[in-house]
């Protein structure tokens, strides 16, 4: 454990856990129910694996009724519930606490309808991302949000952290491209939220819940817009001599007001790492490259970047690489998606999530060069520059306690330089309990406040995932 | 009491000065009414309120960043001037605001920023952009207790804490008072198509939108208005058809323009499109819908209803069965806004009973101030949504001085 802490366990939950165990098992099949200590240590962490914590037990319901008996009983008896979905939060989001039951969605997974009329699909939250993809896509169809885990993660999950992706400059994150889902609350009670149509009625409670971090309810079920097909999609390349200039080049393709489905961003050290790895023809002598990619028809795509490259054209690049074919581009894409496994065959890294305006851009990355040599960590830069999230990964030793807790200081002054500049804390990963502590730093006391009072009114004993997204200090006087 | 609250209309020259406000009302439990400038204030259920706190004053744009596709405004800025900054700069507010002002009586282009967000009523282009809830990325606000808090901020993704700019925007001023709003906004498209059929009937006219809808073409508006209100619209080329008219809307550079038309109308070929808009008369055209021009000068009951588009044509045909109505199909059938003849409800018992049947929720925009205080005017809420509502609302307004009542008794 490093330096965030977890709040003390309820001695009186964990010496009832037999009997917990005991009524859970009549509420859900045994099959569902994980008690044994090997079968709970598969559920102790996620993504962000310097944390860890054995639960009390997990349940993986099959049914949204399973859901709702199993919050009423845990909120009857004032225990807390850790939600999961694939485990793949980068911030520690579904990091179990040792008095809360894991409740994990991951065998809800069907799709219930698939709507290409309408353009909808209506699927259990356990499915994976690719999974409401791979079934439109026989109609044609694709679900927009694409975050790097779209294999593993659950859609559940990707509410939760209202989930983004490379592609969402163009078509938006989770909280876009919902429209109707059916929560259950912690007392059990199941909610229908918005429907196969635009725009719920009454306050917006598909995007409160989008991002809420599973604070407010476990999401069982949801409808999600599905967007057609582009005719085809390809990328360019274009490798710079500075942050300066990619950035530059960046704003003068928005100026020009071409909005590419993706424009993603690595600096020298994430190109020496993927081209390595990946041969995917990156030029190593370039400071910063961008891959932009455009859709449409053959033509379409040829206007485009035919006009992006005259944009480009105004920075001096070093090389302009426009895909001649649908080899090539998988080739340039293929660098950029082995990014964070090939940089961790080299090393331990801890990957941030902040955002910055994107104008910022060279100045952030020369303040996280300086602050990461302060720290003595070398650092790659991968951002998705459309938007200006900036994922900087401080490659560190995992197995040395010392160098942890160093990394996590390296990455809080990362952040709260993002802040600085106009940014924020997190873009696409979430709050969880890896950022819990710096929420003031972006936010206010009466900010924060309100944010709470939120909580209170889905979940007012604070038993869903709670010791996550706000500061463990100062709650008590809500 | 201290004073300074006195009933009547307050326009606060200052954020500080607004809060004071809404703390001494939440103190002296004085309900009031939150207001941009005014444009829809005759939506909703009438209030009790003797006291106006409006945003009016509180006006200008701080911070324009067209390469970063961000703009602050303060709430009371006309949506107007922040669309002609835009303008400038070649970029727009891609959810195409409707402008209701018209429609209510009133003179077009009215409505403050802060209240366009405050209501969420995006226009024809949100089945490609979104809603305007989508492009709000941050709020400044003064909620119930009379202390300002933010939310979101001006980056483009954000998921620091809860996306509290959600649960404001549509809230319609009962959560919170919007003093700054920011938004992303987007390039306006160098060309603009629009392809007409004419004489469709409802039925059809929803099949061809959705097929549209279904094509890689990036569709960004689609719109059928029934005969009877077709006629309303003033380009002479519609006006003459004297028919039923659909309406389907590509946008982007010229060669992709022509390609995707050209595409859409060998799709179309079944249905006749006769007509093709260029640049110029596409956006005559679409800017009549987004006034709602064909429901101005009428004081017909007003309904916007929010359904399933597949099933929007069968929704108008079953409230047809009992009521005089003329509907227009916007979002390929998803958005249609109905008028019916003057009945002491508007009509609302036979709407909510049809949207009982088919699924979605209708709103009355338009109507008499007391229909609007003996009908529901937002869709009735199951008894879950609605226990949720009412905390949420609590969560914001304890005192339930803003807007009480204004969307649902009680909140």
């Amino acid at each position: 454990m490093s330096l965030l802490t977890l709040p003390e366990p309820d001695a009186s939950i964990l010496g009832r856990r037999d009997d917990i165990i005991r009524q859970l098992r009549k509420l859900v099949p045994d099959a569902s129910l994980i008690v044994d200590v090997e079968g709970r240590r598969t559920f102790e962490t996620d993504a962000l694996t310097a944390y860890r914590c054995l639960p009390l037990a997990v349940v993986l319901p099959g049914s949204t009724e399973e859901v709702s008996k199993l919050l009423r009983f845990c909120h009857d008896n004032k225990i807390k519930v850790v939600p999961r979905g694939a485990g793949t939060s980068l911030s520690g989001g579904a990091l179990p606490l040792q008095d809360a039951i894991v409740l994990g969605i991951s065998r809800m997974t069907r799709v219930l309808a698939i709507d290409e009329v309408n353009r909808v699909a209506r699927v259990e939250a356990g499915i994976t991302n690719i999974a409401i993809t791979n079934a439109a896509a026989v109609h044609g169809f694709f679900y927009a949000p694409d975050p790097s885990s779209q294999l593993a993660c659950t859609l559940g999950g990707n509410i939760a952290t209202n989930a983004g992706g490379a592609h969402c400059l163009k078509h938006g994150v989770t909280t876009n491209n919902l429209l109707g889902l059916r929560i259950v609350l912690m007392n059990g009670e199941i909610v229908d939220v918005g429907g196969d149509y635009l725009d719920a009625p009454g306050y917006d409670f598909l995007g409160l819940i989008a991002g809420s971090e599973g604070q407010f309810g476990v999401v069982t079920e949801a409808a999600v817009r599905l967007l057609k097909a582009p005719e085809g999609a390809r990328p360019m390349l274009l490798g710079f001599a500075s942050s300066e200039a990619a950035g530059a080049c960046v704003a003068g393709i928005i100026a020009a007001g071409i909005v590419p489905v993706a424009i993603e961003f690595m600096d020298r050290p994430a190109i020496q790492v993927c081209e390595n790895f990946a041969g995917a023809g990156y030029p190593l002598d370039a400071e910063a490259l961008l891959i932009v990619e455009v859709e449409g028809s053959d033509d379409e795509i040829d206007a485009l970047l035919e006009t992006i490259t005259e944009i480009a054209a105004r920075y001096s690049p070093l090389v302009i690489r426009v895909s001649q074919s649908a080899e090539e581009s998988a080739l340039i894409w293929k660098g950029r998606k082995a990014a964070f496994g090939a940089i961790g065959q080299l090393s331990d890294y801890y990957c941030m999530d902040g955002v910055i305006p994107l104008s910022r851009l060279p100045e952030a990355l020369a303040e996280i060069a300086e602050i990461c040599r302060r720290y003595r960590f070398r650092v790659a830069n991968i951002c998705h520059a459309g938007d200006g999230n900036l994922h900087p990964l401080i490659l560190y030793n995992a197995n040395d306690r010392a160098e942890l807790e160093r990394a996590e200081l390296c990455g809080a002054e990362i952040l709260k330089l993002c802040v600085r500049l106009g940014g924020c804390l997190t873009g696409e990963h979430g709050v969880g309990i890896e950022k819990r502590e710096l929420m003031r730093v972006q936010f206010s006391g009466a900010d924060i406040a309100q944010q709470m009072r939120v909580k209170n009114a889905f979940d007012p004993d604070w038993l869903l995932n709670p010791a996550k997204v706000f500061p463990l200090e100062g709650r008590e006087r809500q | 009491m201290t004073g300074n609250l006195r009933l009547g209309f307050h326009a606060p020259q200052s954020v500080g000065e607004l809060a004071d406000l809404v703390a001494e009302a939440a103190h002296a439990k004085i309900p009031i009414e939150v207001r941009g400038r005014g444009s829809k204030h005759e939506v909703g259920r009438p209030g009790q309120t003797g006291s106006v706190v409006s945003t009016e004053r509180l006006v200008g744009i701080s911070l324009y960043e067209p390469t970063e596709l961000v703009l602050s405004a303060a709430a009371g800025t006309p949506v107007a001037e922040v669309e002609t900054v835009l303008a400038e700069r070649g970029q727009q507010l891609a959810f195409e605001p409707i402008d209701l002002g018209p429609a209510l009586g009133n003179a077009p282009g009215q409505a403050s920023i802060g209240g366009v967000f405050a209501t969420n009523l995006s226009g024809s282009r949100r089945i490609l952009a979104g809603a305007a809830r989508d492009h709000l990325l941050g709020v400044n606000c003064v909620n119930g207790w009379g202390e300002t808090f933010k939310s979101g901020g001006r980056v483009m993704k954000n998921v620091t804490g809860y996306d509290l700019c959600k649960a404001v925007a549509g809230s319609w001023g009962t959560l919170a008072a919007m003093t700054e709003v920011t938004m992303k906004v987007l390039p306006v498209a160098e060309e603009i198509r629009t392809l007409f059929c004419f004489g469709l009937p409802d039925r059809t006219a929803v099949e061809v939108m959705c097929l549209c809808l279904g094509t890689p073409f990036e569709v960004s508006g689609t719109v059928h208005l029934q005969g009877a209100l077709a006629g309303c619209l003033s380009d002479p080329d519609i006006a003459k058809a004297r028919a039923a008219v659909t309406a389907i809307r590509v946008e982007n550079f010229p060669s992709s323009v022509r390609y995707r038309a050209g595409r859409l109308k060998e799709r179309l070929a079944a249905y006749s499109p006769s007509l093709e808009l260029d640049t110029a008369r596409s956006r005559a055209f679409w800017e009549e819908i987004r006034t709602l021009r064909m429901f101005q000068g009428s004081d017909r009951p007003l309904w916007r209803i929010s359904t399933i588009p597949s099933w929007a044509a069968k929704l108008v045909s079953i409230i047809a069965r009992t009521l005089d109505v003329r509907a227009v199909y916007d979002w390929s059938g998803g958005l249609i806004w109905l008028d019916t003849a003057l009945t002491s409800d508007a009509g609302a018992v036979e709407i909510r009973r049809a949207i009982a049947e088919i699924g979605g929720h209708a709103t009355l925009i338009r109507a008499e101030r007391a229909t609007r205080a003996s009908v529901d005017v937002f869709q009735p809420l199951d008894l879950g949504l609605s226990a949720l509502t009412a905390r949420l609302k609590a969560a914001f307004d304890p005192a339930g001085i803003l807007n009480p009542g204004r969307m649902y008794r009680g909140v």
